[in-house]
């Protein structure tokens, strides 16, 4: 059974449709990479699954439940990290994380908190107010909070944008290691091309609301004839 | 409903009013500036009018519990414009948090506001000019409890308010409760209106607690009736504004609005 299942998505906003029928599965300990231009739908897709958008049709179903039925069992045992987003400035990075490990009924939240601080290098900043991060810093905190459940699915919108190239690295590899270990499952997109190659299993690619392919990576590229993603992007995009 | 995550949502608000001083101190910034203010007013008018008994605790009276529908409003609206000013909407409507639990912490936060602004007010009335609110006796006790209620169900809707139509209309939060006073009769009896507006202060619950309050400054007893009518009026504009939240928040859902929702 796959952990996640999205069957026939639509979402109509207006005059604008910004998914058309996406159909896709994720396994459990699988990363699936989401790339596509801007405006092709990645984020509305993620914004669906996690239920902050009701799509106009189709059907979520995560844990073998819908979602739709079973929100706040399915949420608990899951998370999301955005660039785009942030957490509250006026708290410092250990109680910004205390919040959230409360607000997913974490075991032990006090030990969990310092856990996740270790796994993104946060404990020099733990009493630091997340206004004085920088971005970088700001994004670590993002991810740790994102790993604060122990997530079975993580969906993350661009997680290493804004990180610098040591950090985006690391957090690629933590990755990698958390799939590896623990089996957690990752949707998520990025615009960097290489890094999408490098860390999923498998590529899905999104145009104007359409999945135009999908597969695994040297699959893709063994089927279109090309050598990286990013040849791939433009060819598929007519380029 | 989970206590830990309404403690959460609790937590949060109650760490930022720690480590933000500007914060902490507009808590008790507003109810000081009031009570003195306002209070002075009050001494120096009663010296000029001889007409009017009881002055002093007619307006100070009306002026803390007033400001305790305010703060009630605010604990609820101001705490929810926190998150959306913070960017952090998004991380709790991923969440597994659901509707009654936010909003359940957000009632603790605003009755924390509640108990220090009454607090910080009924100490200066008493220390300044020698009244206390508490001369009302048991009966204060579901006059407050009237006004909360009254200040919830407006602060409830006003985060509705803000979720429908966004950062522009940040500006109800301390504006939406104001809209009431004039037919709150806060500090003149009901019977000056005129009579259209006699009728819309009926179906507003905070008349019927300030009409009760003079009622009971007068010596005219437990104010029993002006009670119940505002009880009956708050139950149905609490629940009321709850599926009015309810209802946009699915509507902000189909709009796909949320996560842009402070941007």
């Amino acid at each position: 059974m796959p952990l996640l299942k999205v069957e026939g998505l639509k979402k109509v906003f207006g005059k604008t449709v910004a998914l058309r029928g996406v159909s896709f599965c994720l396994k459990r300990g699988e990363i699936l990479g989401v790339l596509g231009p801007n405006g092709a739908g990645k984020t509305t897709l993620i914004h669906c699954i996690l239920g902050l958008i009701e799509p106009t049709e189709g059907r979520i179903e995560v844990f073998g439940k819908e979602l739709r039925c079973h929100r706040t069992e399915i949420l608990q045992r899951v998370n999301f990290a955005s660039s785009y987003i942030s957490l509250p400035y006026s708290l410092t990075v250990r109680e910004n994380l205390m919040v959230y490990a409360h607000l997913y009924e974490v075991d032990s939240p006090q030990r969990r908190v310092e856990e996740v601080m270790q796994m993104f290098d946060l404990l020099s900043l733990r009493d630091i107010p997340a206004r004085r991060l920088s971005t970088g810093q700001m994004m670590r905190l993002v991810l740790a909070k994102a790993m604060i459940n122990h997530p079975e699915l993580l969906l993350l919108d661009e997680p290493t944008a804004g990180l610098d190239p040591e950090i985006a690295a690391k957090t690629r590899r933590l990755l990698c290691r958390l799939r590896n270990d623990s089996g957690i499952s990752v949707l998520y997109t990025s615009h960097n091309l290489k890094e999408m190659e490098e860390v999923s299993d498998r590529v899905l690619f999104l145009h104007e609301g359409r999945v135009l392919a999908e597969g695994p990576s040297e699959e893709l590229l063994r089927t279109h004839g090309v050598e990286s993603l990013e040849e791939l992007f433009f060819k598929v995009l007519g380029r | 409903m989970s206590g830990r995550r309404i403690w959460a949502v609790f937590l949060r608000q109650l760490y930022l009013y720690r480590r933000s001083f500007p914060r902490a101190l507009e808590v008790f910034y507003w109810p000081t500036l009031d009570i003195l203010l306002w209070g002075f007013v009050t001494l120096y008018l009663q010296k000029s009018t001889t007409g009017l008994p009881k002055f002093v605790a007619f307006f100070l009276g009306a002026l803390i519990l007033w400001d305790i529908l305010f703060r009630a409003q605010q604990g609820i609206t101001v705490s929810f414009l926190e998150d959306m000013w913070a960017r952090n909407l998004v991380n709790i409507f991923v969440s597994p948090l659901r509707i009654s639990e936010y909003l359940s912490g957000l009632i603790m936060v605003s009755l924390l506001k509640v108990i220090i602004s009454f607090v910080v007010m009924s100490a200066l009335a008493g220390m300044f000019y020698s009244f206390s609110i508490f001369r009302l006796g048991m009966a204060l006790l579901p006059l407050v409890v009237n006004l909360v209620v009254m200040g919830w169900a407006v602060g409830i809707v006003t985060m509705g308010l803000i979720l429908r139509f966004g950062q522009e209309a940040e500006v109800l939060a301390w504006a939406v409760a104001f809209l009431f006073m004039p037919v709150s009769a806060v500090f003149y009896p009901v019977e000056v209106l005129p009579p259209m507006l006699k009728k819309v202060a009926f179906f507003v619950p905070s008349s019927h607690v300030f009409e009760g309050m003079r009622a009971l400054i007068e010596g005219k007893g437990f104010p029993l009736l002006e009670l119940v009518k505002a009880f009956g009026l708050n139950t149905v504009y609490l629940v009321l504004s709850v599926v009015i939240f309810i209802l946009i928040y699915r509507d902000a859902l189909k709009r796909g609005v949320l996560p842009k929702i402070g941007e």
